[in-house]
């Protein structure tokens, strides 16, 4: 892994009106690598994506990504990123492939037919190519969705919670392209709330809770923030599931309801 | 940046005209309800209606116009609210391309979309048999005022579009003004009309952009209403334009 920052969040707070959704998170994500904002529904994990791909203006704390202030040079960290929403934000209108074509378009590039066939047979989809969006499934829009992020090769990519709402077969194809991605150099800072999906393709992970990071580290220096003790009489390493609920404790009811 | 912005406004300009191109059943709504009215009145209640000398399908046509475009322009709150609500707009605001394209792309749809709708309600009022000797100038003329009104009510509808909750929302806004036409000098003159209906039907805009069109459609003199028309095209299209921009930030900051 390099010693490279692709994003660096330090201090970040937002509140809506006087729900205070982030309460000073601090992060910072290694270039190339995959990092996974582990969170139960309503604990500020959209908030900070919306944040960083300059959605949303935080009310104090500094965010940047890839050297630029999501703040003051917002332009400029739009060059270098790609944001994949929590729902498939594709046109249900217009086929695979002018989806595809039209992002190119608008990005400005040359050869946005090679692009959208090249993508199209990436992600499966080149069958599909011609149909409209509103005959895919889930799966399809989905991949759908994540080729249209690639257009233009962006350096770093937000991933928002990518698998909810997937059956188990496009999970997996969600989690191959990731992982393909990842391997390419790219930056992807996904959220979930799926502790196996961030078990599964995180280099690292920070559990986000009730606003705070609460935990931040590869998955086996999470693994020794539980009692050495328990390794003596059970001989299995304990799942990401009993490290969250251990440290977030069972008042995180608390937070459910207040997503952005 | 300007070429940026032309150059994105194109491709989103694109992109729903194909939307309309694939379910024409917007332009055709927009263009048949004027139409059931526009018949409604010519052949049903039309002959109890005085309105002077000329045939009632002359007089009753500008106001048409008016209700065609106040109800086209609803598939713009509409259009707004589905990328709102799909994520394509936020989806479109995280990319590097100039911002504002995205919001420009639907009011140059929502003008091609009106004209296209405007245009069959005109052929329809021919064969019903409306006549006018109206040179070019005065149908450039009309054009261009009902091009300002289709601006001013789009960027109106921009607002329902940006802050809706439900597709309910998005489209209601509209109803006021598809009605507002029925108090003015649109479907019969004003002055049979009750004291406060009267000076309110003379006084809103409707009744000054009807009379303008009216008259150039007859190849009289505009006289004042034309300047009163514009003022209110004008500035109902700067109002609606600066809040909904004001709407437009609130959002994406």
């Amino acid at each position: 892994m390099t010693t490279e920052t692709a994003i660096e969040v330090v201090g970040l707070t937002k509140s809506y009106s006087d729900n205070a959704v982030l309460r000073g998170v601090d992060l910072s994500v290694p270039a190339g690598s995959i990092f996974a904002l582990l969170g139960s529904n309503g604990a500020g994990k959209t908030t900070i994506v919306r944040i960083l791909s300059t959605l949303l203006k935080a009310d104090d704390g500094t965010a940047t990504v890839n050297g630029c202030d999501v703040a003051t040079n917002s332009a400029e960290v739009r060059r270098s990123i790609s944001l994949t929403g929590q729902f498939a934000a594709v046109d249900e209108i217009l086929t695979g492939r002018e989806n595809l074509a039209l992002i190119a378009r608008l990005r400005r590039l040359k050869d946005r037919e090679a692009i959208a066939d090249d993508l199209l047979a990436q992600f499966d989809l080149t069958d599909a190519a011609s149909r409209r969006v509103a005959t895919y499934s889930g799966g399809m829009r989905r991949r759908l969705d994540i080729a249209m992020s690639l257009i233009g090769n962006p350096p770093v990519l937000f991933l928002d919670e990518p698998t909810t709402g997937l059956d188990p077969q496009a999970r997996l194809e969600v989690w191959a392209t990731v992982r393909e991605l990842a391997g390419h150099g790219t930056t992807v800072l996904l959220t979930t709330q799926y502790l196996d999906e961030a078990e599964q393709l995180a280099d690292r992970i920070a559990i986000l809770h009730q606003g705070r990071i609460i935990a931040d580290g590869t998955l086996a220096e999470l693994g020794k923030l539980l009692p050495p003790a328990k390794v003596e009489y059970v001989e299995k390493q304990p799942t990401l599931e009993e490290i969250f609920l251990m440290i977030v404790g069972h008042d995180d009811r608390r937070a459910v309801g207040s997503k952005s | 940046m300007r070429t940026d912005v032309a150059s994105n406004t194109i491709a989103l300009l694109g992109r729903s005209l194909r939307h309309i191109l694939r379910s024409p059943d917007t332009i055709i709504t927009t263009a048949l309800t004027p139409i059931a009215m526009l018949s409604l009145f010519v052949y049903v209640l039309g002959g109890a209606i005085r309105t002077g000398s000329g045939r009632y399908v002359d007089y009753l046509l500008p106001g048409i116009l008016l209700i065609t475009i106040a109800s086209g322009i609803a598939y713009t709150a509409l259009r707004l609210f589905t990328d709102v609500s799909t994520g394509i707009f936020e989806r479109l605001q995280s990319m590097p391309i100039a911002r504002s394209a995205l919001l420009w792309g639907h009011v140059l749809t929502s003008l091609v979309a009106n004209l296209i709708s405007l245009v069959l309600v005109v052929l329809v009022a021919l064969l019903m048999g409306f006549r006018s000797g109206a040179g070019l100038l005065a149908w450039l003329a009309v054009l261009g005022i009902l091009v300002l009104f289709t601006l001013a009510l789009t960027w109106l509808a921009v607002i329902p579009g940006l802050t809706a909750k439900s597709v309910d929302g998005a489209g209601a806004f509209s109803y006021p003004l598809v009605f507002l036409p029925f108090i003015s000098s649109a479907f019969v003159p004003t002055s049979g009309m009750p004291g406060p209906v009267r000076w309110f039907a003379e006084h809103q805009p409707v009744t000054s952009i009807v009379n303008t069109i009216r008259d150039l459609y007859a190849e009289q003199p505009v006289g004042n209403n034309g300047w009163i028309a514009i003022a209110w095209c004008a500035g109902t299209l700067l109002v609606a334009y600066t809040l909904a921009m004001h709407t437009y930030h609130r959002k994406i900051s």
